[in-house]
């Protein structure tokens, strides 16, 4: 390469911005005095959304760092659904964060959860091994950080110990990986490795052992078990941010790796997903039954959705990408939404068993019909979302011919409306004599809590933004 | 011309804002929001039809306008579903009628309303009603219109339930529902055939005249009938259950158990008439491609007519005459459609179908909200509970007189127009069927007499208080709804509606003119004479033709043969052993499914220890045997 052009950095203009507000914010939570820190967690919402905002219409594809940084619309839109998600974590973390245990770090996570954003920025942005396992350290790292968070609590820093055990136990291997890929291929760009690609046992092994470092990330089942375990000990805020920015950032990378680089052994990732969905969504559900603590309760359902979003994966066509991140986006404000109401509960009592949750409709009824709005799209009941997002997956798997997979998937969708009705029984039928007594959350959660409701019920309706995401998955 | 998509979304706002805020709001504050937003519709309503009769010629004919369109699903290039608004002369007539005599309904429900309980819920029904109705007629898709369609059938289905606490209301509104509902499958069924042979929805294209289109589906057959037969036919079985034609017409009757003001509106005047609309719209592809089944139309709706007309003469209950009345005069509309040509002179029946559809809105209209004000002064539907009215009520005498004049065809008023067109059509087609209309003409200046007579002359019954006339918010719709119905006749219609969009000269045929005035002065006599003063001659008459009056009275049995055959056969034949085969075998499946889902879940729940090094374990074991089978297979 020639001498370093600073004009590279230029295309990466969501990056750059995003920095600048993490400097921003840095500086004013160092420099700030006591009084103006008061604003502080408005300041970075705003701020943030600003950026968002700033991002929301993707500009034309394009490339920099001689290919190592690409750009397309496609991602452009995936990083605009991760801004609006992590600016919905962030305002409903604000009542969490001003308690008193975190309000004097505040800075720190604000700070921390958008370093993990540019990781994935860098994630889904990769146009080379390298940079692209940067990425995936940059957010992997700070997020073990997060979820010890509450590092007095015990759950918490186990918590916390298991993730990063797991994630450089997952890190490792998928490194592994790499450097197989590296020494059998030669190159690292994910344009040059194609032709490179012989189908040799060697290529197998060092394709496996790289790509189970991101079903960990993903969750997919036998490279699950962290799942529950961390999501029950984190912050809920963290949780939830675990469960959709961090798992779909993962799921689109999955795909474009798969589709870019490993076209050639399609047919071997292909059994590969094949035989993770089914164990994933089927095992999933068979745990989700039994739990009692809701946030356990849901690290199994984002395991078993991370399931259905495979499924847009293994066909491989522009419509499997359309609505793999048309998935994304339902999940993100379904699951953001579910995580919402627990977290506001979970800030007002403490209580996050399903048993609290009984009768919950007659003292806080709108969260109780935003939790039920929230399950209804995980279960796919049309006319919300979540049915649309699950409709437009099976469709694109079963165009690729996957009918016997899809009637699993179904099958199982079944079974997973048992569950997810479970809550709205506890909520709208059982009765208790000590219901969760009515309160007010604060406005930052009201609003995030009335966004995802509004898109719960809109996105499926607005057939406008499918189409629209179909008419760009033709150029990935 | 982007505006005009306001037109349905001005009343689905009011509906969200009364739906949400109605609790919260005054009730007269609700109503006068309500009323509001319908004035400002109907203005940008009247501004669009202006617009579009005056600009929308090219060489003297009517183009079809599409100012507003998106695509909502697509399927292929030319099969997308979309919501837009089309513009051409029926839909642009249809928006002034519904628009009208909302308008009036809103108005006049301020006072026929005033005090009930769920007042702002009423104005929340009412503006949702008009949203869709609105959207059916605008529809630029046979699908968008179907979608409106159901909107229209579930505002229908809450405004004839709206008093819910009356187990006659609940019935009568879950039989509206339910009739309308089946016969909206045959329309779906008739949808998804026509869209799969022409892969379109767009009237645009279906009525383009380019019958290459309908090659295909014309050259298949099913049952010895060409599936393009069967698919106009089942879209027709779904305008005759809204437009309560035979057998279809029971929900009709029994919705007159709404609110008056409601039954003016959709059941008299916009709802049911969308049937007819539906015929008129698809009229070139029933023309041209299926004249078959457009001439079953034209015999339904004959005989619907005359049963209905029929049944009209014994009925006690006032607002039961004026629904058999409406699906009789519904049956006058189809018959003219049924009849009609195309282009030129040969279209007249089309002409006067529209013609009559517009003339029959108003003053049926007029008669409904007349029958409110008499039963706000009476508390009572039933004839033998008024009499001698006309002194209490005059402007309601006066403006009921009008209409009923009109109902009866004599001249100025505007049915006489509109129905002299429909007969002229009609005995051009066949002599013999000219007759037994001008016969069930007669029949209907006949019936509308003798409820005139029993509510306003003959003996006054005895009432609690004394009748008095209805407030002015009721009576002015009244006066504005009777002006309308004398001047109707003489708008030069044929210049705005025809069947191919060129002009139509109306000219009244002496013979047919002269006929039809005649029978219908006989229809009056006979009332007069029966009715006017107490007379026996009704009484003997009865007993004569003891069994057809008592058939009519109860409707021709039509009801019970629905509650036999649905209660009796379908429920105990086909129900039980269904839900028998539910019960045993698919529910046992179920629960042995859940069973084994239970165990399992139970089984491999020591997977999750909790312990990292385990887990890890897991992970290389899975990463190994992914390895191995990737390889081995």
């Amino acid at each position: 390469m020639n001498a370093m052009d600073y004009s590279n950095f230029l295309v990466m203009k969501e990056e750059l911005s995003l920095v600048a507000v993490m400097v921003i914010l840095l500086l004013y939570d160092v420099f700030g005095s006591k009084k103006s820190l008061r604003y502080f967690q408005p300041v970075a919402c705003i701020l943030f959304a600003v950026h968002t905002l700033l991002h929301v219409v993707p500009s034309v594809a394009n490339e920099s760092f001689g290919g190592m940084y690409q750009y397309t619309p496609m991602i452009g839109v995936l990083k605009t659904i991760l801004n609006i998600g992590t600016l919905i974590v962030l305002m409903q973390a604000s009542e969490w964060l001003r308690s008193e245990s975190t309000i004097h770090k505040r800075g720190e996570f604000v700070f921390l959860l958008l370093t993990t954003l540019l990781g994935m920025y860098f994630m889904v942005s990769a146009g080379n091994f390298m940079f692209f396992y940067i990425g995936l350290e940059t957010a992997s790292i700070p997020l073990a950080t997060l979820v010890a968070f509450d590092k007095f609590k015990s759950k918490s820093a186990e918590a916390g110990a298991k993730y990063i055990l797991n994630a450089v136990f997952a890190s490792g291997l998928s490194l592994y990986g790499l450097s197989l890929i590296y020494g059998t291929t030669g190159t690292l760009y994910f344009e040059d490795i194609p032709a490179a690609i012989t189908g040799a046992p060697l290529q197998i092994l060092a394709f496996v052992f790289f790509v189970v470092g991101l079903f960990f990330k993903m969750s997919l089942v036998p490279f699950h078990q962290w799942t529950p375990d961390v999501y029950e000990g984190a912050p809920t805020a963290v949780t939830s941010y675990l469960s959709v920015i961090s798992k779909g950032a993962a799921a689109f990378v999955l795909m474009t790796i798969l589709i870019k680089v490993f076209s050639p052994i399609a047919a071997q990732w292909q059994g590969i997903l094949y035989g993770v969905i089914i164990v994933t969504i089927t095992l999933a559900n068979l745990f989700a039954i039994r739990q009692k603590n809701l946030k356990r309760f849901l690290a199994y359902s984002s395991i078993s959705q991370a399931g259905y979003i495979v499924l847009g994966i293994i066909g491989g066509s522009a419509m499997g990408m359309a609505s793999l991140v048309y998935y994304i986006l339902v999940y993100m404000v379904s699951n953001l939404a579910a995580f919402g109401v627990i977290a506001a509960i979970e800030n007002k009592t403490g209580k996050v068993s399903m048993d609290d949750y009984n009768g919950l409709y007659s003292t806080n009824p709108r969260l109780a019909l935003v939790m039920t709005l929230a399950m209804f799209s995980l279960a796919g009941i049309p006319p919300f979302a979540g049915f649309f997002s699950k409709f437009f997956i099976f469709a694109a798997a079963a165009e690729q011919g996957y009918y016997i997979l899809v009637l699993i998937a179904l099958i199982n969708t079944i079974i997973s409306l048992y569950y997810y009705l479970l809550v709205v029984k506890a909520m709208f039928i059982n009765k208790s004599d000590a219901p969760i007594a009515a309160f007010r959350c604060d406005g930052a959660m009201r609003f995030s809590l009335s966004l995802c409701s509004a898109g719960i019920v809109l996105l499926g309706l607005l057939s406008v933004i499918y189409n629209q995401l179909s008419l760009l998955g033709y150029g990935m | 011309m982007e505006y005009t998509i306001l037109i349905v979304l001005l009343p689905m706002l009011t509906f969200i804002v009364l739906g949400l805020l109605g609790m919260k709001l005054k009730a007269c504050t609700s109503g006068l929001i309500g009323t509001l937003s319908m004035a400002v519709t109907t203005v940008i309503s009247y501004a669009t039809a202006w617009i579009y009769f005056t600009g929308a010629r090219v060489d003297g004919v009517y183009q079809k306008w599409v100012p507003f369109n998106i695509e909502w699903l697509r399927f292929t290039d030319t099969l997308h579903i979309d919501l837009g608004v089309l513009l051409d002369p029926i839909s642009a007539m249809m928006l002034i009628v519904i628009t009208t005599v909302s308008l009036m309904v809103h108005i006049y429900s301020l006072g026929y309303m005033k005090g009930e309980r769920g007042f702002e819920r009423y104005y929340a029904f009412l503006s949702l009603f008009s949203c869709s109705m609105l959207g059916l007629v605008l529809a630029t898709n046979i699908f968008q219109m179907y979608i409106f369609w159901e909107l229209v059938g579930v505002s229908s289905y809450l405004l004839i339930g709206f008093y819910y606490t009356k187990p006659e209301a609940i019935a009568a509104s879950k039989k509206a529902f339910i009739v309308t509902r089946f016969a909206d499958l045959g329309f779906l069924i008739g949808i998804l055939l026509l869209s799969f042979f022409t892969q379109t929805f767009d009237f645009g294209v279906l009525t383009s005249g380019d019958r290459s289109i309908f090659t295909q589906a014309a050259g298949t057959t099913f049952m010895g009938c060409s599936v393009l037969a069967w698919a106009t036919a089942l879209i027709f079985v779904g305008g005759a259950g809204k437009s309560a034609m035979f057998p279809l017409h029971i929900w009709l009757p029994d919705a007159m158990e709404g609110p008056t003001p409601v039954s003016a509106l959709i059941h008299a005047a916009t709802m049911v008439v969308a049937g007819v609309y539906l015929v008129a719209r698809l009229f070139p592809v029933y023309y041209f491609e299926t004249p078959e089944v457009l001439h079953g139309v034209a015999y339904l709706g004959a005989f619907t007519s005359l049963f209905a007309a029929v049944i009209a003469c014994v009925q006690t209950d006032i607002k039961r005459v004026l629904a058999f009345s409406t699906i009789s005069q519904i049956g006058f509309m189809m018959v003219a459609l049924g009849v009609s040509g195309y282009g030129g002179h040969n279209g007249t029946g089309y002409m006067a179908g529209m013609f009559h559809l517009f003339t029959h809105a108003m003053f049926k209209a007029l008669l409904f909200l007349g029958a409110g004000a008499i039963i706000h002064a009476v508390h009572s539907n039933e004839m033998s509970h008024m009499g001698g009215l006309r002194k209490q009520l005059p402007i309601t005498h006066i403006t009921f007189l009008i209409a009923c004049l009109a109902i009866a065809g004599i001249p100025p008023f505007s049915g006489f127009f509109s129905k002299d067109e429909i007969l002229a059509a009609t005995f051009s087609f066949a002599p013999a069927m000219g007759w037994i209309m001008s016969f069930i003409a007669g029949l209907t200046a006949f019936y509308m007499f003798r409820l005139y007579y029993n509510i306003f002359w003959g003996t006054p019954a005895e009432h609690e208080h004394e009748p008095h006339e209805a407030p002015a918010s009721m009576t002015t719709p009244l006066i504005i709804l009777a002006a309308v119905t004398c001047v109707a006749g003489f708008i030069p219609f044929g210049k705005f509606v025809s069947s191919d969009g060129a002009d139509y000269i109306i000219h009244l045929e002496a013979s047919v003119a002269i006929t039809s005035v005649v029978i219908a002065l006989i229809g009056i006599a006979v009332a007069t004479v029966f009715y006017r003063k107490k007379s026996s001659i009704p009484d003997r008459l009865e007993q004569t033709f003891n069994g057809l009056h008592n058939a009519a009275k109860h409707r021709f049995y039509i009801d019970e043969v629905y509650l036999f055959i649905t209660k009796r056969i379908i429920f105990n034949g086909i129900s039980r052993s269904i839900a028998w085969f539910d019960r045993h075998v698919i529910d046992g499946a179920m629960n042995g499914l859940a069973f084994v889902t239970n165990k399992m879940s139970f089984a491999i729940r020591g997977l999750q220890s909790g312990q990292i090094q385990q887990y890890l374990l897991v992970f290389l074991a899975g990463l190994l045997l992914i390895t191995l089978l990737v390889l081995v297979c």
